[in-house]
């Protein structure tokens, strides 16, 4: 017995021993990695796409970024700024970063100041339609003070300024190459485009857009033991389903993204033993919107409009709440998300310093409390069981985007509102149509010609202020502004603009997370929308692979260089 | 047969400039987005921009007719100036470009083309090679054992679609047996006979389930037209003069049962360059067909519509093509 326990910690200890010696650069293969939606360019700023973020981020880098559980970490400076180390001034005006010595791009000259520069140059430039620009708002000039230290001005006061320079949203491109690149004549620069060089862990060593991109070790990485990978394939196309069969069921490849299958077809494939599907949490909650203005289509131009009018059923608070109480969420989940989400009262679900549980009422689904409390405020049941009040009924079109998932949940609620007395009308429009926003099409979410639509959102990084104002009363979409505004609810109350607008004034972190729940409560309880799930990102990852530490903030493949293969 | 020719040629000339203000209005009416499959979190001023890098803030006519310019004649141009090495005017001049990609449409094209004519070209090779025996021989034996089987297999292979027989494949083939991988290595590069069997081995299930579905659309074709000519006057008239059997169905029979299958034969062709959509899409080859529908779905118009417009140059052409060879294989057909 004693013998076998040695033995036992014996080849332990060789095990490890054997993992020490593997930690070296390019000793683990080629590492298969499928998008079932194909990447197009490995520029993120040209596409904005999540898929384009996610496979240029093992090339490019940003100065800082999120790791699994949301904090930031510095990745090519030496800390990350702050009031206390005196990299924010005290004014919230400047943020001043100090670049990480000796880190060099992947042609082996050296990382500096300009290039930081460059990458701001690069994306605010007029004409380049620039998608990341957002990221740079309210920046005045960044600066190279030395070439290991960059100094970025903001117009006022920023009291959240990690935004441009962090995260996988915007990494920093090399001055050299992308120079003669600026402005109109960025989508013309193809070579540059398709292999971008950087200071990641892989270099591009051949693209073919919407297909296939092959990575190689970048022979500069500044941690010489990494990555333990040689190369990387990353294949595109086909659907979630049979990318998920893929990696679960014939295991020709390792790790694949967006795992949006139906939790039963998951779990048959799951028996198959050759992996597993990890989710992270960020913060996409599906919701229903609910239109607080009059759809109606006789209004012509004003449909839809805070000039046209009050919802005549929608803009009674009793109809709103009665509409969330008689949903049952852990039925949609276990339906239409398994894993991959969990039920949800809040529209901002994390990080956890901005979790509240005010709401948590309409977890339980209290199909009594909502009929009570339609009866109490006069909407009665008619013959055809539908309930009515002064000849308006409780019968809504329930609009969505053209999914599998989406149309089961529809399928759903339309059982649980029916219960209630409320009859609905189901429809879908194709993705592509509805998130669009062309100002002539009548079937985008913007327009909401509809009474209530289902979709998810969410907001990039940890800092839910900017998300928050999207409910701002000036944030409404019309025909003024080319139906462009991010207030879809069409939701207006000063008071919730006052908390908001205090938030942008607030630096204290924990004062703006009582700020941004105190704002989160107002919108589920006023019936702004009806939250439903809080959706995670589900990847499918090969047993083989070590390493992976899903990560919601960033791209899923930021700590590539650290994945290897089991031995 | 010449200036019938040339009177077809010249009339396609405006034929496919209608095609392809048709094509461009239609696409410019469609709802869908280039910006849809882009993250919400991308607020509405940044979109305005980006669609106007796009050149999406111009007029429908000035975008017409600048797509004309740049298919028509910057375009030829360019492979002009790469054919020849010499270059014309400053040399800088827009091309089409992609919406998605950024990069020029006609090299996307030139990428994807081999793949899709050796998977798809290669199944209607073999779907040729299948269906003219096989219809020979259920003609020949009408309502045999042998026909009445053949007659089921084609029907199913017609009647049921590529994404069932496809997927079906992959499940025994690749799930069950591992046999064959289900998805195209689009990087294997043959240089050497274990390359080589790989990528047979990869091309297997896609060949297959194309090469069934148009071995049984042929098929029907041969048998029918075979029937046809069993029963003239002229297959009696050489069997009574004591012609071989082997003679009378394979050099009198075949050949005039053949005119019409090499009609449907050349009218398919075009058929090989649009690439099967929805083989290529499960099996991810990166061919035209799958280039064609992720701009579809991405609302990729630029490239959509130069595919598009490509692929109806191609119908023009070989509607033509098979009208010629009708001419010059049945001599009783006189155009002039």
């Amino acid at each position: 017995m004693k013998r076998t326990k040695l033995l036992l910690a014996g080849t332990v200890a060789a095990l490890a021993f054997a993992n020490m010696a593997h930690a070296e650069r390019g000793t683990d293969g080629d590492l298969k990695i499928l998008f079932w939606q194909a990447v197009s360019t490995l520029n993120p700023y040209l596409s904005g796409g999540t898929k384009e973020v996610y496979s240029s981020s093992m090339v490019i880098e940003p100065l800082a970024r999120y790791d699994a559980t949301g904090a930031l970490v510095a990745w090519l400076v030496t800390e990350i700024p702050t009031v206390a180390n005196g990299g924010v001034t005290a004014d919230m005006k400047s943020i001043t970063w100090k670049l990480k010595p000796g880190v060099k791009w992947s042609d082996g000259s050296a990382f500096t100041a300009e290039d930081v520069v460059f990458t701001w140059e690069y994306c605010t430039a007029p004409d380049g339609g620039c998608a990341q620009k957002a990221q740079y708002e309210g920046i005045t000039k960044v600066e190279a003070v030395d070439a290991q230290t960059v100094k970025v001005t903001f117009s006022e006061p920023k009291y959240y300024p990690y935004s441009a320079f962090v995260g996988a949203q915007s990494p920093i491109l090399q001055k050299a190459q992308f120079k003669d690149c600026v402005g109109a004549k960025a989508p013309g620069c193809t070579a540059a485009n398709f292999g971008p060089i950087g200071t990641g862990p892989f270099v591009v060593k051949e693209f073919k857009p919407n297909d296939v991109i092959t990575f190689t070790a970048n022979p500069n990485f500044r941690d010489a033991a990494k990555p333990a990978f040689a190369s990387v394939t990353l294949k595109g196309g086909g659907d979630a389903a049979s990318a998920a069969r893929a990696v679960l069921e014939t295991g020709e490849f390792d790790y694949a993204w967006n795992m949006q299958v139906e939790p039963e077809v998951l779990a048959t494939m799951l028996k198959a033993g050759k992996g597993k599907i990890e989710t992270a949490f960020g913060t996409q909650v599906e919701r229903i919107q609910i239109n607080w203005t009059n759809p109606d289509p006789k209004l012509g131009d004003k449909r839809s409009t805070v000039e046209g009018g009050k919802h005549p059923a929608l803009s009674d608070p009793a109809v709103r709440k009665a509409l969330s109480m008689a949903i049952d969420r852990d039925v949609i989940d276990e339906v239409g998300y398994g894993e991959a989400g969990k039920p949800t009262c809040n529209i901002v679900p994390a990080p956890d310093i901005y979790i509240s549980s005010t709401n948590d009422w309409c977890l339980k689904q209290d199909i009594k409390g909502a009929n009570k409390l339609l009866d109490d405020a006069g909407w009665k049941k008619g013959s055809d069981g539908i309930r009515a009040k002064d000849g308006v009924k409780l019968s809504f079109l329930y609009q969505t985007s053209t999914n599998s998932v989406r149309q089961g949940t529809q399928a759903l609620v339309k059982d649980m509102w029916s219960q209630i007395g409320v009859a609905s009308e189901l429809r879908n429009v194709s993705a592509s149509v509805f998130f669009g926003g062309d100002p002539a099409s009548p079937d985008t979410f913007q327009k909401f010609y509809a009474d209530v639509e289902m979709y998810t959102n969410n907001f990039d990084g940890t800092d839910p202020e900017k998300y928050l104002a999207e409910w701002l009363c000036d944030k409404i979409p019309s025909p003024a502004n080319g139906w462009q505004g991010q207030n879809i609810p069409r939701y207006c109350n000063p008071a919730y603009d006052k908390i908001v607008n205090e938030l942008a004034k607030t630096g204290d972190l924990k004062k703006r997370a009582e700020l941004a729940i105190k704002a989160n409560d107002m919108l589920t309880a006023e019936g702004a929308h009806i939250p439903l799930i809080h959706r995670g990102q589900p990847s499918a990852i090969s047993a083989t692979l070590i390493g992976v530490d899903m990560n919601a903030w960033d791209s899923e493949l930021w700590n590539v260089a650290d994945w290897s293969r089991k031995k | 047969m010449f200036t019938y020719t040339i009177r077809r040629l010249m009339f396609a000339v405006p034929t496919l400039l209608v095609i392809s203000f048709v094509i461009f209005a239609l696409l410019d009416l469609a709802p869908n987005d280039p910006l849809g499959e882009l993250p919400l979190t991308i607020p509405p001023e940044v979109r305005e921009q980006i669609r106007a890098a796009m050149g999406l803030d111009q007029p429908f006519l000035i975008r017409y007719l600048k797509w004309l310019q740049q298919f028509f004649v910057n375009e030829p141009l360019n492979i002009f100036e790469q054919i020849t090495g010499l270059t014309v005017g400053t040399g800088e001049r827009m091309r089409v470009l992609s919406w998605a990609t950024r990069s020029p449409v006609v090299d996307l094209i030139v990428q994807r083309l081999p793949q899709t004519l050796w998977v798809v070209g290669m199944a209607y090779v073999f779907g040729i090679l299948i269906a003219i025996p096989v219809g020979v021989i259920s003609a020949y034996r009408q309502y045999s054992v042998f026909d009445q089987v053949g007659t089921f297999i084609t029907m199913v292979g017609y009647s049921v679609p590529t994404f069932f027989t496809g997927v079906l494949l992959i499940v025994i083939f690749s799930s069950w047996l591992q046999w064959f991988p289900s998805i195209y290595d689009t990087n294997l590069v043959v240089d050497s006979w274990a390359n080589f069997v790989e990528q047979m081995r990869q091309m297997f299930l896609p060949v297959l389930v194309l090469s069934l579905y148009n071995a049984s659309q042929i098929t029907r074709f041969v048998r029918a037209s075979m029937l046809d000519n069993l029963s003239m006057d002229y297959v009696r008239t050489a069997r009574a003069k004591g012609v071989r059997e082997k003679t009378v169905l394979l050099v009198h029979v075949l050949r005039n049962s053949l005119i019409p299958v090499v009609t449907v034969i050349a009218l398919g062709v075009p058929t090989i360059f649009s690439g099967a959509i929805i083989t290529e899409q499960i099996f991810r080859v990166n061919g035209l067909g799958q280039l064609l529908i992720t701009a579809v779905q991405g609302a990729d118009i630029p490239l959509v519509q130069t595919l598009t417009f490509i692929f109806a140059v191609l119908i023009v052409l070989f509607n033509l093509i098979a009208d010629v060879l009708y001419g010059i294989l049945d001599p009783r057909i006189r155009y002039d």
